[in-house]
């Protein structure tokens, strides 16, 4: 097993080194002159010869490519045109809230996508399935930045149940920093308080987040029910009086979720992409929003950088899944 | 001759396979709903500037009288912060959206169909140095590259069209290619190549005749899902800019009109909800209709 | 008395075609201690009127048409669900053709064998020999013993260890063995036995008959044995009923019912068994079995 694990995460290197050319392709090479774009459009020929040479666009593609990759051993992900600021300093400040974002997410979406796709394969084709299954549909078509406003109008501007946006009231300090995670943070400095606030806070854009994958992994969650009732072996099981919850929750769930784990990778990569949109209607301070605000003002670096950090968590997150496959799948694991 | 056989192994060519197609696709009353919706949304699409109530609206003829009117007989979804009627820009938008989603989707299609022949057809090296390159595109968001294309090619709609192409093939180029490697073995490609017909006219007059069904489907599927990429690059403020009328762009300008003038939020947001959901509606009818392996 | 009693079975099932009777009033009374072969060709409802005794024909799309079930005194067609549950595996077991898929690849034989036992226990506490009120953890423990001394009593060797192993570890012969350690680990009066053999190479089918024979024997197990193999009624039973098209056509003891059999249909499925008199290449048969029986 070990092996395998070793040998799955030496396939991971030249997709990594793939991704930093596309990557750096597309910052880079694509606009043809980024100290142009850098120095502005009234910027003089000289203005902009000291952007490039200050940022060593001044060196043939290559040479900029390799002092890029080698930056990147030692956590360098070079410097903002706009602020000046070193990216990997900001990415360490916004990524643990793209983090405890997304994770929310997933674990809402999970958790609730299970039961119902259950619900929906136990009852197919009558009321309780037909109904759950079209609303999936409709979930699946609902543009997330709509829901949000729309969440926003109900909760947070009409019913003030809600906060409408940010990760904490201006007034609170957020917890001293262990993981980034405020709700985690919180927890461990034992404020109570401001991990109830970060909770309230973290409620609209997690909800608006998950919608998506919630229909989707409870249709998934739904075929693969209905295939896992099928088999031979749930007859068999009923046979030999096991009882119908018994065989629902340990062995039918254990098949169809492992079957619909495959998927998740996926949906931690539509996340991801979709925490641009998110972090925007709700002003969330995470590197959705970092990385918006850097493509509008053309600043390259951190563009390069988020799109980076996506990839790397999104093949990360494959990985974790298909060896996880493997434990829930002894005939794969045992390779 | 070697045309015939070609036809014939697709199964749904050929008027009565259609007939049979459309009778499945009619047996499901979503997919039906789906296409009365898609057909409404084309024809706004065509003629929206002539149904439009107040097409003068467009061409930015306003009243400052009429800011922030609720929806009324007169303004049936309230006017905006300058006044526009916008019904008629929600009429308007559908034309933006759904000419950019088609023109997303079709390049996409050129483009992902080309690169899975390809691949598909002759394996070896040339398949596996196109797919570890689709692989590599399918591990970044498609809305996370596109956004990052059209930042490197500058703010433009045509420019936002490529991108949002050049991060959308590699499903078309995964779906053509798994088609490919297995019609390159039936009966009616062997015959051809044992004939002496070259590479280009067996992946171009035998092969690709029978990819085009999955390939239909899956257009359709993703037309959906194009629009509201559209809608979210306009939301961000990429590619479509105010005041053309787009529906992203009129919910992102909307905003700052909450909460006491959420008509001018509301109504283009549904309409962005309704259009894809249309496509959706329809694409999977479709599917079932023309797919053997989703039939029920 | 007869463990098992059939009267008049009439089955239907619904499909795409509309409602078509598949039980067309089956009587079979199957006495204690046998072994009793239900035999017939694919489709002529002997699977169906295994799983009814056992009353796991889903309804919907099947219909009871009428006809009763008497099982050691139970009225199986008007039990609850609930009831059912508490004969299934405690009164009457089953085992199937297919030993892959009938055991979940996702778990350990031992975790399927445990839930098994506590399954038999939890209405039959005696199985354990553990009071009703011990612990959760006790009881699997026991629960895990049983399963051990199954496994070692149906022939696999070193049970204690090859118990953690994956369905998928196993042969096929070993699996059915494992699935027949299931069935039988409530001590069941009936076992129904749907094709056991069908899907295991010839060496391991006789030592699977002989394992079921064994039980036969020691515990005073009943056996519905299923099959569309004559050779293996031979081996095995001492009652046989032949079916076809959704009725019994001939039904006694085997020794009466294969040396002189009554019924046209008998005598052509008897004919289809290759003999050691045949010439090598000989396929033709004696008579159409579907000819001979219209």
């Amino acid at each position: 097993m070990l092996s395998y694990v070793l040998f799955r995460i030496a396939l991971i290197v030249p997709l990594l080194i793939g991704l930093s050319l596309l990557v750096f392709v597309i910052g880079r090479v694509l606009p043809g002159d980024p100290a142009a774009l850098a120095a502005g459009p009234y910027a003089t020929a000289e203005q902009r010869a000291a952007v490039a040479a200050e940022f060593g666009l001044d060196q043939p593609i290559a040479v900029q490519y390799w002092d890029y990759v080698t930056g990147l051993f030692e956590g360098d992900l070079g410097r903002s045109i706009m602020t000046r600021r070193p990216v990997a300093g900001d990415l360490a400040l916004y990524l643990p809230a793209t983090l405890e974002l997304v994770a929310a997410s997933l674990l809402l979406a999970v958790a609730v996508s299970i039961p119902l796709g259950l619900v929906a394969g136990l009852t197919a084709n009558r009321a309780p399935d037909m109904t759950i299954s079209a609303g999936t549909l409709s979930a699946m078509s609902m543009p997330q930045f709509f829901l949000g406003l729309v969440l926003q109008l109900i909760f947070a501007m009409w019913l003030s149940l809600l906060p409408l946006s940010g990760r904490l009231p201006f007034t609170v300090a957020p917890p001293p920093a262990v993981t980034g995670f405020y709700t985690i943070d919180s927890v461990l400095a034992g404020q109570w308080h401001t991990l109830w606030l970060s909770l309230v806070h973290l409620a609209l854009p997690a909800i608006t987040m998950a919608l998506a994958p919630i229909a989707m992994i409870t249709r998934i969650m739904r075929a693969s029910t209905m295939e896992a009732l099928q088999q031979d072996y749930v007859r068999n099981a009923r046979a030999l009086g096991l009882s119908i919850r018994l065989i629902l929750f340990k062995y039918v769930l254990k098949n169809a979720a492992s079957a619909t784990l495959t998927m998740i990778g996926l949906y931690v990569g539509w996340m991801l992409g979709s925490t641009v949109l998110v972090e925007k209607v709700f002003d969330w301070p995470g590197i959705g929003l970092y990385a918006t605000n850097a493509i509008l003002n053309q600043d390259f670096n951190p563009v390069i950088a988020v799109t980076l950090v996506i990839g790397v968590i999104f093949i990360a997150t494959n990985l974790i899944v298909d060896l996880l496959y493997g434990v829930l799948n002894p005939k794969v694991g045992d390779r | 001759m070697s045309a015939r056989t070609t036809a014939e192994a697709s199964g749904t060519s050929g008027g009565e396979g259609l007939a049979r197609a459309f009778y499945r696709f009619r047996q499901n009353p979503l997919s039906l709903v789906g296409l009365v919706l898609v057909a409404l949304l084309l024809f706004l699409a065509i003629f929206g500037p002539l149904v439009a109530p107040y097409p003068e609206h467009l061409a930015g003829e306003v009243s400052v009288l009429d800011r922030f009117k609720p929806p009324s007989a007169a303004f049936w979804f309230g006017t905006n912060e300058v006044g526009q009627d916008i019904l008629s820009m929600v009429v308007a938008g559908a034309q933006v959206s759904l000419l950019s989603a088609m023109g997303v989707i079709v390049i996409a299609t050129l483009i992902g169909t080309l690169i899975g022949l390809a691949a598909g057809y002759f394996g070896t090296w040339i398949d596996e140095v196109l797919m570890r390159f689709t692989d590599l595109i399918l591990t970044l968001p498609a809305l996370i590259l596109a956004m990052a294309i059209a930042a490197g090619l500058g703010p433009s709609i045509v420019n936002m069209v490529i991108a949002l192409a050049l991060a959308w093939w590699p499903g078309f180029a995964r779906l053509v290619r798994g088609e490919v490697i297995g019609l390159k073995e039936e009966q009616f490609v062997v015959a051809a190549r044992a004939q002496g017909a070259g590479a280009g006219r067996i992946i171009f007059r035998h092969i690709l005749p029978n990819v085009t069904s999955p390939i239909i489907v899956k257009m359709s599927l993703d037309v959906g899902f194009a629009i509201l990429a559209v809608a979210s690059l306009g939301f961000i403020g990429i590619g479509v800019r105010p005041p053309t009328p787009e529906w992203g762009v009129m919910l992102s300008v909307s905003r700052s009109n909450l909460p006491h003038f959420w008509w001018t939020a509301i109504f283009p947001g549904m309409a962005i909800f309704v259009a894809v959901l249309a496509f959706n509606l329809f694409g999977e009818g479709l599917r079932q209709a023309l797919d053997p392996r989703a039939r029920r | 008395m007869a463990l098992l009693d059939i009267k008049g079975l009439r089955l239907a099932m619904t499909s795409f075609d509309g409602e078509t009777e598949v039980l067309k009033g089956i009587d079979l009374t199957i006495p204690q201690g046998a072994i009793a072969g239900v035999v017939g060709e694919t489709g002529s409802g002997k699977s169906l009127t295994g799983l009814s005794v056992s009353r796991l024909v889903p309804t919907p799309p099947g219909r009871y048409l009428g006809g009763r079930i008497l099982f050691d005194g139970h009225d199986m067609l008007a039990a609850s669900e609930e009831e059912m549950r508490a004969l299934r595996g405690t009164r009457i077991s089953m085992i199937f053709q297919d030993p892959t898929t009938n055991l979940n690849p996702a778990f350990r034989i031992s975790t399927q064998m445990v839930d098994a036992a506590l399954a038999v226990a939890s209405r039959d506490p005696d199985i354990l020999s553990l009071p009703a009120t011990a612990r959760r953890r006790q009881k699997r423990a026991v629960a895990r013993q049983l399963a051990i001394e199954m496994l070692g009593r149906v022939g696999i060797v070193d049970p204690a260890q090859r118990i953690d192993a994956y369905p998928h570890q196993f042969s096929g012969g070993m699996r059915q063995r494992v699935l027949i350690a299931m069935a039988l680990i409530g001590r069941p009066k009936l076992l129904i036995a749907d094709e056991p053999t069908t899907a295991l190479d010839v060496s391991v089918q006789a030592q699977v008959l002989a394992l079921i024979h064994s039980f036969v024997v020691d515990r005073g197990l009943t056996v519905m044995f299923i099959t569309h193999n004559l050779g293996v009624v031979a081996q095995i039973c001492n009652e046989v009923a032949v079916m076809r098209q959704g009725e019994i056509v001939e039904a006694g003891p085997v020794a009466k019912v294969l040396t002189s059999p009554a019924h046209a249909y008998t005598r052509a499925l008897m004919a289809s068994v290759p003999t050691r008199e045949m010439k090598r290449g000989d396929l033709s048969f004696s008579v159409d079995p579907v000819e001979a029986a219209v």
